[in-house]
């Protein structure tokens, strides 16, 4: 088994943009996942939806939709034009975007189902004991949650990892900054080096079952979703 | 507790909960509370005592209320303390411990964040506060090895800790078992002796006001309905909610004399002399009993009988009960009062009217130590 240099250029640009995308989603997503697992507003379901739409929409709307936002007449584009910044589609920052968008449930979904297990009887009790509300937070929301955590950072590491069809979309194919292992492969298959495409899907393989491992061996007796920490 | 002690703590909420889901409920409640001893706030579930509670202790802000105690004040128009500076102990009924914590993690949770308190009259020590609730052998244990009584335990000592000017307690005991209550009330009743702060306990058992609390709080349907101190309420046959079997009065004694040979001890009251069962007392230690409405009988003449305790009375007065065959007779027994339940038909059968002497035969007297 061969790994070329643009095999690995390739893996390493894959892993700097699932590193990314998995830090920027845990301090998105955290915040979004505390507000779904306590309010009580009418905008509770319609904003859970909304989070969750990426789950079953087919990646090449999100991706079109997308790429069609970050043109220069979109309204991403208008706004990262303005800052001085070009646009978005067809760079590295256009892919973490997109991923963050693409992989949000899979970060706020595990952490608001940990949130709502450690419910409101661990955060008073912090509370009358003198902790402020973020001292609180800190102290004990975050530890006792901390499976759900984990669960969010590997899902969505994973998650970034196994995209294709965004990235396609909105990243095309260009080596070193949006050529990441999915579409490498396919560039493989393409020019029919099947050996090239074996040894990189083989790492992929090993990779995802790593990942899953991890994932089983954290919390042996829950489910993929289901949350963190509980009160007894 | 005397007469004399100021009633400094005043919480005055009025809430209603209307919802589609929920049956609507108001509280409507404005007390003054003793600054010290232990207050209890009975009442049937549902009634609002742990709404109240989470008013008092800004766990559920309300927009109209108040709360004082003496020179804090905690809630008003236009000031609302936030909950996690107020210098307040609560204990909840579950234990709520800090599962990823061990006991000591627990414990230093609050001693840490209260740091900054000066050492002030009701300031108590860390070492003082493991002993009371004799939890020194727990330290390195997370709360899931331990049982419900020694988590309420951890709970207790954790709130205290955290040097409160109040302790508020949501029925600790509700969530144990028999068998674990009878394990922490000794605890609790060193708590009260000890701690000079002032003590909110939220309880639907009679027993354990009986045995804890120096003054009551009757609560029905979000209101008050009746407040005093203990002996006083409990020795009243017109209160408001019925309560059956439980209805009886709380004394307090002292052990007078001990009978080793019939494992028995002789018990003084205000009002006369009580042969109980010898709970190894000794001669001098003060105690409460617990004497039943239904466990009091009446006659005109003294009984030779298997009852130990018949003692002279004179009666009161004489109302109708709530169950229709049922009367309740108020009874004098030198400063004491006694209430004794017994038939309409008995009433009428020996004449019992307000004044007239008789002997009443208690089969029964709960010790509470």
């Amino acid at each position: 088994m061969w790994i070329s240099p643009s095999d690995w250029q390739a893996i390493i640009l894959t892993c700097k943009l699932a590193s990314i995308v998995t830090v920027l989603l845990l301090i998105i997503a955290t915040p979004i996942a505390w507000w779904l697992a306590k309010t009580r507003s009418v905008f509770k379901v319609p904003i859970a939806a909304m989070v969750a739409l990426p789950l079953i929409l087919p990646p090449t709307v999100l991706g079109f939709y997308l790429l069609v936002a970050m043109g220069p007449s979109g309204v991403l584009g208008e706004i990262t034009q303005a800052l001085n910044l070009g646009t978005l589609a067809f760079t590295f920052w256009g892919l973490v975007f997109a991923s963050v968008i693409y992989s949000l449930p899979f970060a706020v979904q595990p952490i608001q189902n940990a949130i709502e297990a450690v419910g409101e009887r661990p955060i008073e009790a912090a509370l009358t004991l003198g902790a402020s509300p973020i001292d609180a937070f800190f102290s004990v929301v975050l530890p006792l949650a901390k499976p759900g955590f984990i669960t969010a950072a590997v899902l969505c590491f994973a998650h970034t990892v196994g995209e294709f069809g965004v990235i396609l979309m909105i990243g095309g194919n260009i080596p070193g900054e949006t050529r990441v292992v999915s579409v490498q492969i396919y560039e493989h298959v393409e020019s029919l080096d099947y050996a090239g495409a074996h040894s990189l899907s083989a790492v992929m393989i090993a990779f995802s079952f790593c990942v899953l491992f991890l994932l089983y061996f954290f919390k042996p007796k829950q489910g993929m979703f289901a949350g963190g920490g509980k009160l007894k | 507790m005397s007469e004399l002690v100021e009633k400094s703590i005043h919480a005055k909420f009025s809430l209603k909960y209307q919802g589609s889901d929920i049956k609507p409920f108001s509280l409507d409640v404005s007390v003054k509370l003793p600054a010290q001893g232990v207050t209890a706030i009975f009442g049937a579930s549902g009634c609002g005592k742990t709404s109240l509670l989470r008013c008092m202790t800004g766990l559920e802000k309300v927009s109209s209320g108040h709360f004082k105690i003496a020179d804090l004040t905690w809630q008003d128009e236009s000031y609302f303390e936030p909950v996690h500076k107020r210098q307040q102990g609560v204990v909840f009924q579950e234990a709520s411990l800090f599962e990823h914590l061990t006991v000591q993690g627990n414990l230093d949770y609050a001693s840490k964040r209260a740091s900054n308190i000066s050492q002030s009259t009701t300031y108590i020590e860390y070492q003082q506060v493991l002993s009371l609730l004799g939890i020194e052998h727990l330290l390195a244990q997370y709360p899931s090895s331990l049982s419900g009584g020694e988590k309420q335990r951890v709970a207790i000592a954790r709130a205290l800790l955290r040097q409160p000017r109040i302790l508020f307690m949501d029925e600790p005991l509700s969530a144990l078992d028999y068998k674990r209550k009878q394990e922490i009330l000794p605890y609790l009743e060193g708590l009260s002796q000890v701690c000079k702060i002032p003590i909110i306990y939220i309880t639907h058992s009679l027993e354990e006001v009986a045995r804890l609390a120096d003054y009551i709080v009757l609560m029905d349907e979000g209101r008050v309905v009746a407040e005093g101190e203990l002996q006083d309420v409990l020795s009243r046959v017109d209160l408001p909610i019925p309560l059956d079997n439980d209805l009886g009065v709380v004394l307090k004694a002292q052990v007078q004399e001990k009978d080793a040979k019939w494992h028995l001890m002789l018990t003084q009251f205000s009002g006369g002399e009580l042969w109980v069962k010898d709970n190894h007392f000794t001669i001098g230690d003060a105690l409460r009993i617990r004497i039943l409405a239904k466990d009091v009988s009446l006659s005109l003449t003294p009984q030779d009988s298997s009852i130990l305790n018949s003692l002279p009375a004179e009666v009161m007065e004489v109302v109708d009960d709530i169950d229709a065959a049922m009367a309740l007779v108020r009874l004098n027994m030198g400063d004491s009062i006694v209430i004794s339940r017994v038939t309409r038909r008995s009433v009428d059968h020996l004449g019992l009217v307000p004044k007239l002497a008789v002997w009443a035969q208690i089969k029964s007297v709960a010790i509470l130590p």
